[in-house]
């Protein structure tokens, strides 16, 4: 079995069979993950650079993990200064690094589309960790692991995402992996925080959060980005606790079967309240672990790829 | 040197004129149109003209030809030669330079770089010093030196009180202001927000910081009286204001791009930065409006917003690339494949659009196809199909997005100044 391409640029278009595919070599990956010797020499040989054009602990220390996890040899190359700024373009800088023979590229970007250009002047295969508010891929099929491996299942699963959708890469992700999987997916945020017409990608809106945590079986609770402006689309952070923030009293009011998942970092008493992220219904850490296993399936199935 | 044009399908809407005949031009006059000798014939180079057009010169009233500043990717010549190429006898440039156009040695500097082309290069002056919007340029000066309209371009005239001052000031002398619409506040994206923005995860410009604008300024002429002019259309909305304000006599006019009555967002899915401009391209609904619009006459000429640009400032990000693309070279083609192919307008009407409109709007004079007039026509064969090859474009930069495109409808030939664009050359005739 092997995936019908050879990037992973996002999860729109991405067949149903890839992302099964994904899972379950996932799972596997899991298992090795509880090893007293958790590596394997899959990919040992294979040149790797994590290409990091923007601020990221958790994802490239993820990446990296499961680099060495699979006996990849890695290189980072973080900057958090545009190439524009820089004076060198990127495209001079992708082809410096492909001309010292690199087998894989994982890129994070502040612009949308740079996974897609880099396939245009790069050999090596592509993996997308979040490219502006586009899409981030692997962060949806960690989201999917770990909703799976809670329930069993993604068909017919209820899941909202709650938040900035509009300008979040974690939403699009998990909103067309969600979907091609089977589940049943809405989204709930203050409507300036929702895309205009989103509901053409088949999801259903909710403006009111207590309706969404009493139809939804899943929350993935989105970090409110300060950073990406979301002053400006909310009055305040208190005012968008009071009114979106999920805590102890609305789940016990409106549904005790719930489970919440969060990319992380959270901000503690914003988008949950430390309650809620410390307590039974959460599956926050089980996410960083899954993402170190999705991860390495991502990097062996595309690494071993022919 | 004499020049018979044979057999030509002679068009001009301004005469009522539609006629096959042979023209003969000597010493860059038209000195016949029919009754020509065997003498004439001996004497003279033919140009066979069976099944092509005939018209005044075609003119853009769009573009930016980044001299003085950015000589690296475009000159005032090079950006000429590459409108007489397209079939342009006359271009309108933009003030975006730099420094910008706000002063009359800027714009003498312009005209005596043009002044021994084919093309007639005519200076849009900024409305504003620096284009800042905050104090008036010296308007009657700028007109004076051959400034034809004032224009922020680049950017709108933020402050209504200052475009009001603009625009009573320009009464003067009778010159259109010339907006670049969109209110700043609300577009702050890399592409036309819906769906398909929504697909990219590419930050959205709404048709509304388009209409928004497009509503003021018209409310503005309507109140000051001055004139207008509406450069890019590129929403469905702010098509249908111009419409009714036309109705209600308010002096506004309006240019529409080919790239947007020929492409839709859809096209940026690929994320190819040739196809990121502002106004962004809007879905299949503006274009259609757009297209209405050139029929019925609300839109009142087609104009490229030819925008060079550096091969390394193009070659970025998504969200880091400048706006725009190149038009000169590529605009009646797409105009004869989008427009004349699909019955949208007719051929008189394409004319119309892009060569006699233009001036007017500007008021410059539109030339005559009579004896005695000066020679500034454009001679095109709206059949031939061609493809665009980028490499091969006179102009200096390549950012392009309809290289290897097939199109129908080709410049043949364009006179003026005594001078002759023909099979790649430049000769005085």
């Amino acid at each position: 079995m092997s995936l019908s391409n050879r990037h992973l640029l996002g999860l729109h278009g991405v067949p149903k069979e890839d992302i099964q595919l994904i899972l379950e070599t996932a799972r596997t990956f899991r298992e090795v993950l509880e090893r007293p010797i958790k590596k394997v020499p899959t990919l040992q040989g294979k040149t790797i650079v994590n290409l990091f054009y923007e601020n990221s602990t958790r994802t490239r220390i993820s990446f990296e993990l499961a680099q060495k996890r699979l006996s990849a040899d890695t290189i980072n190359f973080s900057t958090s200064t545009s190439s524009a700024k820089k004076g060198e373009t990127f495209k001079d800088t992708v082809r410096n690094i492909e001309a010292m023979k690199v087998d894989m590229i994982v890129v994070r970007h502040q612009s949308a589309g740079v996974p897609q250009y880099l396939t245009k002047i790069s050999k090596a295969n592509i993996i997308n960790a979040g490219d502006g508010i586009h899409e981030h891929p692997t962060q949806g099929l960690l989201d999917m692991y770990s909703i799976r491996e809670k329930f069993g299942r993604l068909e017919g699963l209820k899941v909202c995402i709650v938040g900035d959708v509009a300008h979040s890469r974690v939403a699009l992700s998990n909103i067309f992996g969600l979907k091609t999987m089977g589940a049943e997916v809405s989204v709930c945020g203050p409507a300036t925080m929702i895309p205009l017409g989103i509901e053409s990608l088949g999801v259903k809106v909710y403006h009111r959060i207590d309706e969404a945590m009493a139809k939804n079986e899943v929350l993935n609770v989105l970090r409110i980005q300060l950073e990406r402006d979301a002053g400006k689309r909310i009055p305040s952070l208190r005012e968008y606790h009071k009114f979106f923030g999920i805590t102890s009293d609305r789940i016990e009011k409106h549904n005790r079967e719930i489970v919440i998942l969060h990319p992380g970092p959270i901000n503690r008493g914003v988008e949950l309240s430390s309650e809620v992220a410390d307590g039974p219904y959460q599956v926050i850490l089980d996410q960083v672990t899954n993402g170190v296993a999705v991860r390495m399936a991502v990097l062996y199935l595309l690494g071993t790829m022919h | 040197m004499k020049i018979i044009l044979k057999q030509v399908r002679l068009l001009n809407p301004e005469q009522k004129l539609d006629e096959k005949n042979d023209l003969l031009i000597e010493d860059g006059t038209i000195k016949k149109i029919g009754g020509l000798t065997e003498t004439d014939f001996k004497s003279s180079q033919v140009l066979e003209l069976e099944n092509k057009i005939c018209s005044p010169g075609f003119f853009d009233m769009h573009v930016h030809l980044r001299e003085p500043g950015r000589e690296d990717e475009e000159t005032v010549e090079t950006g000429s030669n590459a409108a007489a190429a397209g079939g342009f006898t006359g271009v309108a440039c933009l003030p975006n330079t730099n420094p910008d156009i706000d002063s009359a040695e800027v714009v003498r500097f312009i005209k005596e770089k043009s002044k021994d082309h084919l093309v007639d290069v005519f200076p849009i002056a900024a409305a504003t010093l620096g284009r800042k919007g905050e104090a008036l340029s010296p308007m009657y000066e700028l007109f004076e030196a051959g400034a034809v309209a004032f224009s922020d371009d680049g950017t709108v005239i933020k402050n209504a009180g200052i475009l009001r001052n603009a625009l009573e000031y320009s009464r003067n002398f009778g010159t259109p202001i010339i907006e670049h619409c969109e209110d700043e506040s609300l577009s702050d994206g890399a592409m036309n927000e819906g769906y398909t923005s929504t697909l990219l995860g590419l930050a959205g410009i709404p048709n509304v910081a388009e209409d928004i604008i497009v509503m003021r300024d018209i409310m503005m002429a309507e109140f000051i009286g001055g004139k207008v002019h509406i450069a890019h259309i590129s929403s469905k909305n702010s098509v249908e204001l111009v419409r009714q304000a036309k109705k209600k006599g308010i002096k506004v006019t309006a240019e529409a791009t080919p790239h947007h009555f020929t492409l839709t967002d859809e096209s940026v899915k690929t994320y190819d930065t040739n196809y990121k401009m502002n106004p962004p391209l809007r879905t299949q609904e503006d274009v259609d409006a757009i297209r209405l619009g050139l029929k019925d006459g609300t839109i009142d000429c087609i104009a490229s917003d030819h925008a060079p640009h550096a091969i390394e400032e193009k070659e970025m990000e998504f969200i880091f690339a400048p706006n725009g693309i190149l038009g000169l070279e590529t605009s009646v083609g797409l105009a004869i494949t989008e427009l004349v192919q699909k019955k949208i307008l007719s051929l008189m009407q394409l004319v119309e659009k892009f060569a006699i409109n233009p001036r007017k709007i500007l008021n410059i004079h539109v030339p005559q196809i009579k004896v005695g007039e000066k020679a500034n026509l454009s001679i095109i064969d709206p059949s031939m199909i061609w493809t665009v090859d980028v490499s091969k474009f006179k102009s200096k930069s390549k950012n392009s997005p309809f290289d290897q495109r097939l199109l129908t409808g080709k410049s043949i030939a364009v006179i003026n100044n005594n001078k002759m664009f023909y099979e790649d050359k430049f000769v005085t005739i």
